[in-house]
């Protein structure tokens, strides 16, 4: 059983898997599109949270909130489940299949077979679709991957069933019903106050632009405070968190860009076309912050002294995000 | 970034199964996306993260050699897993596994909880278990 299913890739799992699933019920909308309006791009730097001992920036909303804030905005309504019972969670699958009814999932990457082996770390938060079954093997498409792909029944059950941070629980969810007429203006109009409400509006020191300038002034004490080996882990990690499979590069602020061009077409609005450029070039100055990040961490942990001027870049790009997301929320 | 600016620097890391999607800019300042095979500073960090992980494990084999851990202590390290994964994966309760990083326990486990090990390992046997090479 095979669903007509056109698999398209993504530079992130979940935008992807939103826009495969919404071209499937005839809604075509583009990877920046449903990330701008989905509210995808987000900072948050938490040290107390570590991952083997090393503090998290996020440069993601939590896994679910693009798809659920994007089928909300179009009134698109969805079904979510989670399972106790690893086999029935595989039944059900089946028995989606037969309805063809493609069914999005979340999943471990430390288990997927078919996902580059250096990127198969302990991380339960990957976005895919099961579009079929055939000769006994399930049909996967992967946003990541180039082309479609398949995984046998233990292999599926597997990654859906990972253990660790963020289970997966066997999470599945599919599109119910998506409305004749969908506002896609107002929706993109919300999409970028939402964005901006997060990135400038937050309270505490630790989310948005405010995050931004915490872990700068952080990481200016790296050096002293955790020696040069210690501190090049974690900005080896903060480098990492913002160009690895799945933030689109340099921290999502290219693909926001594109998303603000086509909004200034879609709304017809020339100043969210110049934003876009002043994106542009903060998305720039985050690709500087790993190049000279990934220097520091290439000179074998010997240098000290380079930590204050990525951490004076960092401080940079958050005042001039800032003047874009004030510029922006302005406008609307 | 301009389009023709977007990196290539290959260095396997995407194990030659696929390629990044990356945002760029094309001649007429319009957005489009580029397939790129790597980047120089993502592999720098993606190597560092790796050679650390990878130390781990050797000085885990080290342990084993000298007789302080057991082999499960090698291979858990080798799966980038804690004793609280382990027992997830292997649904074997936390002070059992911790009880099995020491030799001596290890080597009067039962069979099958040898066998629960292996599988959440991703060992094809349980003879796997005892063989940590060099």
């Amino acid at each position: 059983m095979q669903i007509d299913f056109q698999h398209s890739m993504a530079a992130h799992c979940e935008n992807g898997v939103t826009a495969n699933l919404l071209r499937y019920y005839g809604l075509e909308l583009s990877e920046p599109m449903i990330f701008g309006i989905g509210s995808g791009l987000f900072f948050s730097y938490l040290p107390f949270v570590k991952l083997d001992g090393i503090p998290v920036a996020s440069f993601r909303p939590l896994p679910g909130f693009i798809f659920r804030r994007l089928t909300k905005a179009f009134g698109i309504k969805t079904e979510t489940k989670k399972f106790r019972n690893p086999d029935k969670a595989m039944e059900e699958l089946d028995i989606m299949i037969d309805k063809c009814i493609p069914a999005g999932m979340i999943v471990g990457v430390f288990n997927l077979t078919y996902f580059p082996a250096p990127y198969r770390f302990h991380f339960n938060a990957h976005n895919i679709i099961v579009y079929g079954k055939e000769n006994g093997k399930y049909l996967i498409s992967d946003p990541i991957m180039e082309t479609s792909q398949e995984l046998t029944y233990e292999d599926l059950k597997r990654v859906r069933f990972s253990k660790g941070i963020l289970k997966p629980k066997g999470k599945a969810y599919h599109i119910t019903h998506v409305p004749e007429n969908v506002d896609i203006k107002k929706a993109v109009i919300n999409g970028i106050k939402k964005t901006c409400s997060e990135m400038t509006g937050f309270r505490g020191p630790l989310i948005g632009i405010k995050g931004i300038r915490y872990l700068a002034g952080s990481m200016q004490k790296w050096p002293e405070k955790l020696g040069a080996k210690k501190a090049s882990l974690y900005l080896g990690q903060i480098v990492r968190m913002q160009e690895e499979i799945g933030t689109g590069g340099a921290g999502f602020r290219f693909m926001y860009a594109a998303f603000l061009q086509e909004a200034s077409t879609l709304l017809n609005e020339d100043r969210l076309w110049k934003l876009s450029e002043e994106m542009t070039e903060t998305g720039d100055k985050w690709r500087d912050f790993a190049v000279r990040a990934g220097r520091i961490c290439k000179e074998r942990y010997k240098t000290t002294d380079s930590y204050a001027s990525v951490s004076d870049l960092l401080l940079e790009i958050a005042d001039r995000e800032e003047s874009v997301f004030k510029n922006l929320k302005d406008i609307f | 970034m301009k389009k023709d600016q977007v990196p290539q620097d290959n260095e396997n890391l995407l194990d030659g199964k696929t390629r990044d999607v990356q945002y760029a800019i094309d001649k007429d300042g319009k957005y489009t996306t580029v397939l790129s095979l790597g980047w120089e500073p993502k592999n720098i960090v993606m190597k560092q993260a790796w050679n650390e992980i990878n130390s781990h494990v050797e000085d885990a084999r080290e342990e084993v050699i000298a007789g302080k851990k057991s082999p499960l202590f090698y291979f858990m390290k080798k799966n980038m897993m804690g004793v609280k994964l382990l027992s997830e994966y292997s649904g074997i309760s936390r002070w059992k596994v911790r009880k099995h990083l020491k030799p001596k326990h290890f080597n009067n486990a039962k069979i099958s909880i040898l066998d629960k090990y292996a599988k959440a390992l991703n060992l094809s046997s349980t003879d796997d278990l005892f063989r940590i090479g060099k």
